[in-house]
């Protein structure tokens, strides 16, 4: 995986400390995933996002970031010359544009962050997943369509019916479904279990990142208010 | 919850997506969530509330997320700085 990283990102700058950066980056990511071995990761991915991810996550994080200082100092010499509102924004887009990759591209949020990012407008099929939580979703010409209506897209026609029981107001469940749909990244026209699947892995995904981010500022900001650190 | 049951009135080559399975999910994703993942209150709260707590709890992480971008990209700025202090960070971890 750590390939893949940097397949995408290639290093432009030649600077020797980037390099030096990048070669213990990939070290300490093949040495804690090595260390740390999950064999409970086909099972539940709930182990997923906390463990072995999360460096990895971490570690491609740094790289993005790394570049995108560079780009920022190098274009403009003058502090303050970009704005902040843009920087952080940056910071924000090459975060996910990490948590996307780090998913391995088996959600369909990351996909649709990646294929944002590089500005595709071809939306991927979704890969058959192995794990059985959701039966197969068969194409039904039925009568009775999911509410909402946002389900028709030309390339592929998909219509889910969903049994209504007396008990459960199926219309504002649906709706709430809708309305999280429009959070999750990429799942704005997916049928309802879909969409609950994708907002459990990127719930997750984002607490990890929340996690990653908050490491990270804190060592930033520790190790600039004391220099001199006791290694 | 009474009464799940889902009878299939239609012919047996479609297959519906039942109300067993979306309460299957909600179920999963009510336990992510901080504030419901209570195990003794799973068969209490409606799927909208945990629909409505999970559209909340996206939207702050998103917000966090965004507060600690730019809180990293000010501390970013000084790039010398910021440099030293990520070889440091990644020679002491």
């Amino acid at each position: 995986m750590a390939s893949l990283i940097s397949d995408t990102e290639p290093p432009s700058h030649p600077h020797p400390s980037s390099t030096d950066l990048l070669r213990r980056k990939k070290r300490l990511s093949a040495s804690s995933s090595a260390s740390v071995t999950t064999g409970d990761d086909g099972d539940s991915h709930h182990a997923r996002w906390r463990s072995e991810k999360q460096q990895r996550n971490y570690s491609a994080k740094l790289i993005q970031a790394l570049q995108q200082v560079r780009l920022g100092s190098s274009s403009s010499s003058s502090a303050a010359a970009t704005p902040s509102p843009k920087r952080g924004k940056a910071v924000r887009e090459a975060a996910d544009r990490a948590l996307a990759v780090s998913a391995r591209g088996r959600t369909l949020w990351s996909r649709a962050i990646l294929a944002n990012r590089i500005k595709l407008k071809f939306r991927k099929q979704k890969q058959p997943r192995p794990a059985a939580a959701i039966p197969a979703v068969i194409t039904t010409t039925g009568s009775i369509s999911s509410s909402g209506g946002g389900g028709r897209r030309s390339w592929k026609k998909r219509r889910v019916t969903v049994v209504k029981l007396n008990k459960k107001s199926i219309p504002t469940v649906n709706r709430k479904v809708r309305v999280l749909g429009r959070l999750v990244p990429g799942c704005r026209k997916e049928s309802v279990p879909v969409i609950l699947e994708e907002a459990t892995d990127y719930i997750q995904a984002l607490e990890m990142q929340v996690r990653a981010m908050k490491s990270l500022a804190e060592l930033l900001s520790g190790s600039n208010s004391a220099p001199t650190r006791p290694i | 919850m009474s009464g799940r049951r889902s009878r299939p009135r239609q012919s047996s080559g479609t297959t519906r997506i039942s109300e067993d399975q979306i309460n299957d999910l909600v179920i999963k994703l009510q336990q992510l969530l901080p504030e419901l993942g209570d195990s003794h209150r799973s068969d209490k709260v409606s799927a909208a509330r945990v629909l409505q707590d999970t559209c909340n709890y996206i939207r702050n992480l998103h917000r966090e997320v965004d507060d600690i971008s730019e809180r990293l990209s000010e501390l970013l700025a000084n790039s010398d700085t910021a440099q030293a202090a990520l070889i440091r960070s990644l020679l002491t971890q």
